[in-house]
Formats: structure tokens, C-alpha cells, sequence
């Protein structure tokens, strides 16, 4: 598995200071020993609340910062060792990023056709011909009109900025495109669209997504395997089937309880209580266990390893210890 | 038989000025809402359930807004026409209303103390102290734990959940006969929004008041009211009990918001999406605003625009081939 994948992330640390108490600069430790990987044309789902750390991941992943423990490498390169620029540099051209907010990823003042065409300018080597070409091979590939290229992002809806965003980014025809949030400021008949362009763009050209996304429906659309982070920590990965129909760790369980469905005759369970913990002063052993209905006694003080709990499943809960199978059986029914 | 609606909405169109001349973002929208009733309204951007909303209490800029048509009737008056002082008796003390974003409706700089008291001192005349005194009752009511400390601290310092529960309680203060919860829980995350639904949920039921519930998201709405108005394009195109609008929808919009929902259970093969896009609020379409994106458009649907007709008892749709009888089968 590894060794065909295109991303391995291993022990990503990632830390912000946020100010200074008593002389000592206040640190808020954002990712903690964060590992994942994506293989070529697999999309992970990224999900998590606010403040879970899923935005930070993906800016790591394309380079944006450099985390402060930990190692990224992509297509074979690591871009947080020493080499990191010239590693960072070789393959940029191959990595992408498609943002949430389709009207500030476009500059309003530049033709749409232009800002399509800036990616292909700036790797340079191409024929003003050959390169408006491009630009109307890409338009007809995220399925809007030729003559868009002349025209303005104004002109355009939401859903339709972001297939100009996204034509953008296969400009240079890139291995891997961080997808964040990408269709959470759209309607829900335009996500559709938008989410199938992404699937079918994948099986064209054997994309490889990391797609960073709070909404629970939307990520079982696309991905192909799911982490959920929580307080900066990956508390489950599994292939998306099993971790839908059978979450594993109770924060999994708890977010797709609390998604609303569209069945007024569903009877929900009890509704999960407090708020994710402040990043400052996270409470120790597990950072779920403030909130967690199945916390024991050990939850509180020692700090649960991401570990196998079946093939190609990951969780990291106390429950699925070895040690601790007795609770296994007496917690998972719920 | 049936008691007269708390609020009744007949035929309200409201248009803004743009550069063009007036565009018109809701028209002949009509409904009721009962004492105590539940209501969902559900659609995407500019379907004009906001603009509904802020109708109801005349909160649009003046000057660049217009009722062209309609009456908003409560309590003997008509609030579109209503004098000014009239209406700022019924804005938080009959009718309240929470937005979408805590942070911009809350004073940076005041602290939720001022904030609820405002309220208080305002429409019941209340003391300093015993304005206090209720804040902290309130902040209870809303599950804020700790309220006689959370009193004094100011927005900044209160996550995005707490400040939508001072929010509520707000508008909860002078026990309004109807809140309008304007998609409240869209900016915030789904496990905290289950919480603030389920305050929602216990309120209403506590303090007896009508909801109306504005949001894009039908899961929202299918688990939190028992009326559902679909609105598409600045229209009215359904309203039905919950249970009869989830389990049977008419109006092929319906349909498709419902089919485009991406679900958590069952085929997560490709999703479904409604071809083409929501026409702007000046697009020229002939008939039924949705034609040009619906299957089952028929000649008589680019005729005219179809009226909302009542099906059955309760259940209002409007589709011209779907509420012909016999049409909707």
C-alpha cells in the first residue's frame, strides 16, 4: 500500500502561536502525530468540525506551511526534510488546490480565460496559440461554454466559478488536487454537479483527492476511504463503506448521528453534549473523552494509539484495545 | 372551525431597486402560520425565503424595497402598512427573530448582559437589576452553563454555539408568540447544531410559541417541522405536512432538491442533480419558473404561471400538470 502511494504523511505536528503568557510564547498545537496516505486515483475524505485541524492538513499538503513535527512526502518526495524547496519545487507543478469560496479564488478583474491560462504562463514553454487552445480544452472539460474564456468571474454563478477554479488547477495536469471544502458555499442542486465533475475528472485523468469537507453526506459521495479528525487528531480511517455503516470510534458515531436526514419518521438518539476543547489546554489522555458517552476510567489519563482494529481500519479508542476487550463487547452494541 | 392564523401572508410580492429598475425577488406569497405551529421553510439561494422573513417585520432598507402587492395581517394590523411605532412594539416582543451569523447580530462591544437586558428594558420596562436577573434566568433556559458568569463576559469570548444561544435568548425574552429562525444553525458545525436544534425543539414546546424555520438543508427541516413551505425562485411551489411532503412529494422540485440531497445510507453511486441553474430574479422565463430545468414540463406549463392549487387538504402545489386531478399519480 505504501508503496504506490502518491501522499504519505507521517507524525505531522503543527503548531501556531497564538501570544505570549508569563514571557513564554502560548502555543496551540493544531495536528498532532497525523499520518495518512493516498494512493494514485483514491480520494480520502478528510472530515471534521471547525477547529479539527482538516484546513491546516491540506495547506501542509500543498506546501503552504511547514509543519513544525513530522514528514509529508508526495509522489516520492519529501517536502518537509532538509530538501524540502527543491523537493517542493519539482513537484509543484503536479499539485493543486481548489478552495471553498470560488469568488475569491478568482481575481474579478481578470478575464476568466486569464486567470485559466496564469498556471500555463507561469510554467511558460507554450505558443500564445497552443496556449488558448488549452485554455478552451479545459473550459469543455469542466463543462462550460468556449466563449467563457472572454468573460468575467461576475458573470458567472457560484457553481460555475468553481468549475472555472477547478479548470485552473488541471491546467498544468496535476497528480493531486487538495479539494477544501469545495462545494460547502453552493447549493445543494449545485454540489451535485460539482462533486460528479470531480468524479468524472478522477476516472479521466487518475486523480488523486484529499477532500476536506464538515459535511458527512457529501464525503461518502466521493471518497474512497474516510479520516475523521478530531481536536487536531485522527481518532478513525476506514474505508468509506465500513466507517458508514459501521462507525468505530464514538466521535465517528456521534457526528453521523448528529447529521439531520431527510426522514421526518427517524427517532434520533440522544444528542451529543459540549464543544470541541480548546486547543490551548487540551484535556489530556483522550480529547474525546470529555464528550464521549463510552469514557472509562484510563480515557482520561492515557492517550489512545491510532491502531488496527480489523484490515484497512484504524481507530484510536481505548475500546479497541486488546486489553480492554471486554468493554469492546460491552460498548460497541450502544 | 379552524381558530384564525396567528400571522397570515396573502399575496406578498416585494421587489428591490436594482440598476435595471425594480426586480422582483418574491411574488404572491401566501400562507399562514397557526398559534404555536412549526413551520419549515426550505430553498436554495435567492428562492426569497429570507426576503419573506424580513418582510414580516418590514426590516428591508427603505427606499430601495417595495411591496407591490400583499398583506402581512397580525393581530388586526397589516404590518406591511403598519406606523412605524406599531411595528417596533411587535419586533421583539410579539415576533422575535435569530439570523443566520451570532457574531455580526451580537454588540462587540457590550456584554451579553446589555445585550438581553436591551430587550427587557425596552418592551417590559424592567429595572437595571431585575433585567440582570432575568438575563441570567434566560441564559439557563438556553443551557448555557455557568450563566451568572457567562452574564458578563462579552461575544469575543463565547464560541460560535453559545453566542446563537444568547441569540436565542434574545428573542426568547419577552416570550414572543413567534420566533423566525432564519437558517440558524448553517454556520455552525453539525453536532452543535443538533443541540441548538433540539433547544429549538424543547423551547417551542416550553414557552409555546410558533416557529418558523428558515433553511436550505431539508434534513434540517425534516427533523425539526411539521409544515413545510418549498420556495423556488422567489415562489411558493409547495406546502404540505411534513410526513406528506417527505414521504410524497408533488411539485417536481421538490423531487429533485430532495433526489440531489446527498444521503448517509442506501447507493452512494453518483449523485442526482437538477439540470441547469436557478434563473436570476430578472431572467424572462415563460410559466413556471422551473420549466426550463424540469423533466416533465409540458406545453401548458410555458402558457402561463401555474397557480397554487390545493391537491388535498392541506397539501398546496404549484405545478399545472401535477395538480390537475388525476396529475399527480
Amino acid at each position: 500500500m505504501a508503496a504506490n502511494a502518491l501522499v504519505e504523511v507521517r507524525d505531522l505536528d503543527m503548531a501556531f502561536a497564538t501570544g505570549r503568557a508569563g514571557g513564554k510564547p502560548m502555543m496551540q498545537q493544531v495536528l498532532h502525530k497525523v499520518s495518512f496516505e493516498i494512493g494514485k486515483g483514491e480520494t480520502l475524505g478528510l472530515v471534521g468540525e471547525s477547529g479539527s485541524g482538516k484546513s491546516t492538513a491540506g495547506r501542509i499538503l500543498v506546501g503552504l506551511y511547514q509543519p513544525t513535527g513530522g514528514s509529508v512526502r508526495l509522489f516520492g518526495r519529501d517536502i518537509t526534510g532538509p530538501d524540502r524547496r527543491s523537493n517542493l519545487a519539482a513537484v509543484r507543478a503536479r499539485l493543486q488546490f481548489v478552495f471553498q469560496d470560488p469568488h475569491a479564488a478568482l481575481n474579478p478583474r481578470m478575464r476568466v480565460g486569464e486567470s485559466i491560462a496564469e498556471p500555463i504562463d507561469i510554467a511558460g514553454g507554450r505558443s500564445r496559440r497552443d496556449r488558448s487552445d488549452r485554455v478552451r480544452e479545459l473550459l469543455e472539460m469542466v463543462g462550460l461554454p468556449r466563449d467563457s474564456a472572454e468573460r468575467f468571474p461576475h458573470e458567472f454563478s457560484g457553481g460555475q466559478r468553481q468549475r472555472i477554479v477547478i479548470a485552473r488547477a488541471l491546467a498544468l495536469q496535476p497528480g493531486f488536487i487538495v479539494c477544501d471544502e469545495p462545494v460547502s458555499a453552493l447549493d445543494v442542486s449545485m454540489q451535485a454537479q460539482i462533486v460528479n465533475l470531480l468524479m468524472d475528472l478522477q476516472a479521466k485523468f487518475g486523480l488523486s483527492y484529499l477532500f476536506i469537507a464538515h459535511d458527512l453526506a457529501v464525503v461518502r459521495a466521493i471518497a474512497h476511504r474516510v479520516a475523521v479528525l478530531y481536536a487536531g487528531s485522527i481518532v478513525e480511517v476506514a474505508p468509506k463503506a465500513e466507517i458508514y455503516a459501521q462507525p468505530q470510534h464514538p466521535y465517528t458515531r456521534a457526528l453521523l448521528d448528529a447529521v439531520p436526514r431527510a426522514d421526518p419518521f427517524r427517532v434520533r438518539g440522544p444528542v451529543i453534549t459540549g464543544e470541541v476543547p480548546s486547543l490551548m489546554a487540551p484535556p489530556p489522555g483522550c480529547r474525546f473523552h470529555t464528550r464521549c458517552p463510552s469514557a472509562m476510567g484510563r480515557c482520561s489519563v492515557d492517550v489512545p494509539r491510532l491502531r488496527e482494529t480489523l484490515p484497512g481500519r484504524r481507530t484510536s479508542c481505548h475500546l479497541y484495545e486488546p486489553a480492554s476487550s471486554m468493554e469492546l463487547s460491552d460498548h460497541v452494541e450502544h | 372551525m379552524t381558530p384564525a392564523p396567528l400571522v397570515s401572508i396573502d399575496d406578498l410580492t416585494v421587489q428591490f431597486r436594482t440598476d435595471r429598475g425594480w426586480t422582483t425577488a418574491v411574488e404572491g406569497v401566501s400562507f399562514d402560520i397557526g398559534e404555536g405551529d412549526c413551520l419549515g421553510v426550505v430553498g436554495e439561494s435567492g428562492s426569497g425565503k429570507s426576503v419573506t422573513a424580513l418582510s414580516m417585520l418590514r426590516l428591508h432598507a427603505r427606499g430601495t424595497s417595495r411591496f407591490a402587492s400583499g398583506v402581512v395581517r397580525y393581530a388586526g394590523k397589516d404590518l406591511l402598512r403598519a406606523p412605524e411605532g406599531d411595528l417596533r412594539a411587535i419586533r421583539g416582543r410579539d415576533i422575535a427573530m435569530v439570523f443566520q451569523d451570532p457574531m455580526s447580530s451580537l454588540n462587540p462591544v457590550l456584554t451579553i448582559c446589555d445585550q438581553i437586558s436591551e430587550t427587557l428594558r425596552l418592551h417590559q420596562g424592567m429595572s437595571r437589576a431585575a433585567a440582570r436577573g432575568r438575563a441570567i434566568e434566560l441564559l439557563d433556559l438556553v443551557r448555557i452553563a455557568d450563566a451568572a458568569r457567562r452574564v458578563d463576559e462579552y461575544p469575543h469570548r463565547l464560541s460560535g454555539g453559545m453566542r446563537q444561544r444568547v441569540m436565542i435568548a434574545i428573542a426568547i425574552a419577552c416570550r414572543p408568540r413567534l420566533l423566525i429562525a432564519d437558517e440558524p444553525t448553517t454556520a455552525l458545525d453539525v453536532t452543535i447544531q443538533a443541540q441548538i436544534l433540539e433547544l429549538l425543539r424543547d423551547l417551542r414546546a416550553e414557552l409555546g410559541m410558533a416557529v418558523m424555520l428558515i433553511s436550505h438543508d431539508l434534513g434540517v427541516i425534516a427533523e425539526f417541522a411539521k409544515r413545510v413551505i418549498v420556495m423556488y425562485a422567489g415562489r411558493v411551489v409547495e406546502d404540505a405536512p411534513v410526513d406528506v411532503l417527505f414521504r410524497r412529494p408533488v411539485h417536481p422540485y421538490t423531487e429533485g432538491l430532495m433526489a440531489s440531497m446527498p444521503s448517509l445510507e442506501g447507493d452512494a453511486a453518483k449523485l442526482y442533480s437538477i439540470p441547469g441553474r436557478i434563473p436570476d430574479p430578472d431572467e424572462a422565463i415563460a410559466g413556471c419558473r422551473f420549466g426550463p430545468r424540469c423533466a416533465h414540463a409540458e406545453p401548458i406549463c410555458r402558457a402561463a404561471m401555474p397557480e397554487l392549487v390545493a391537491i388535498e387538504e392541506n397539501h398546496r402545489v404549484r405545478c399545472a400538470p401535477r395538480s390537475r386531478p388525476g396529475g399527480a399519480g
